[in-house]
């Protein structure tokens, strides 16, 4: 069943992104010319999905388990570090140079774009290489597969 | 800053944002989890077992939506102006850095400012900072 829902979920983020113009990295890239001709419409997409995200979180940050009886897996994690601030920094600046972030990058691939389709290419190459920079840290402090991340 | 009145697209943003939302609400509530995009693909590059088919259910559905949409109206064409070696760069960090920050637009943006996750407050202003900082740089400094 939650693999159901995940592929609904999954599906209804990617309508929202091809309906907010996200989906298109030129209409991204309007919004991040502060400097330029300025697009401000991504800021409403986040309004829009925060109004009714922060409704959802309220609620689920009083259950314990989901609607389907699932464990509710809540990052607990406050702490502002290095590797949050780095990889931000990063991250923005990938987002800087194609207007791609991940979720319109799949969407995208699934256009049969076939410069999305490089683009989720090397931004999963990038992840590999992640994993085994952590993989190689965590075998040399001697906790194997202890990872220092949650799942987001 | 002159704004850009024709690109500028309230209302379909808006609308398009909504359904995004449900989509995370729908997430949490049923799922238990966070739609954060990059820790959802990520987790794919580190398998654990009972934890990878939901994974790829949400990504096939990220992938099919262009499809259902089809069903309705023909989607607008991306347009997608960075060149191969930009794109290869871009894919490489946004790699590398949303799984180092755990979390990207989705995760962070989107998920984490509805929880009020001051983590996520931090990340998402780092990486809308970069993000205004490179194009400004890009466009404005060099020329790109």
């Amino acid at each position: 069943m939650t693999v159901f829902t995940s592929f609904l979920a999954g599906l209804a983020f990617g309508l929202g992104l091809i309906v907010s113009g996200m989906a298109n990295p030129a209409k991204v890239l309007g919004f991040l010319d502060l400097g330029g001709r300025w697009d401000p419409s991504l800021a409403f997409v986040m309004g829009g999905a925060i109004a009714v995200g922060a409704v959802a979180f309220a609620v689920a940050r009083r259950r314990t388990r989901s609607f389907l009886g699932a464990a509710m897996r809540l990052p607990a994690s406050r702490t502002i570090d290095r590797r949050l601030v780095l990889g931000s920094v990063l991250f923005g600046i990938g987002w800087g140079v194609a207007g791609f972030c991940p979720g319109p990058g799949l969407v995208a691939a699934g256009m049969g774009e076939v410069k999305a389709l490089v683009f989720v290419a090397a931004m999963l190459a990038g992840m590999a290489g992640y994993e085994l920079v952590e993989r190689r840290r965590s075998a040399a402090a001697g906790m194997p597969g202890a990872a220092a991340d949650t799942a987001r | 800053m002159t704004i850009d009145w024709p690109a500028f697209t309230p209302w379909t943003a808006l609308a398009g944002g909504v359904l995004v939302g449900a989509a995370a609400a729908m997430f949490v509530l049923l799922n238990g989890r966070i739609a954060g995009i990059s820790g959802i693909v990520g987790g794919l590059l580190r398998p654990v077992r009972g934890d990878v088919a939901w994974r790829l259910a949400f990504v096939a559905g990220l992938v099919a939506a262009p499809m259902a949409y089809a069903a309705f109206a023909q989607w607008p064409r991306p347009q997608i102006d960075a060149g191969y070696v930009a794109l290869v760069a871009a894919g490489l960090l946004v790699g590398v850095g949303t799984r180092y920050a755990s979390g990207c637009t989705s995760g962070h943006g989107v998920c984490g400012l509805s929880r009020l996750s001051p983590r996520s407050l931090a990340a998402t202003a780092v990486f809308m900072g970069a993000g205004f900082l490179t194009v400004f740089l890009m466009r404005h400094l060099l020329g790109l």
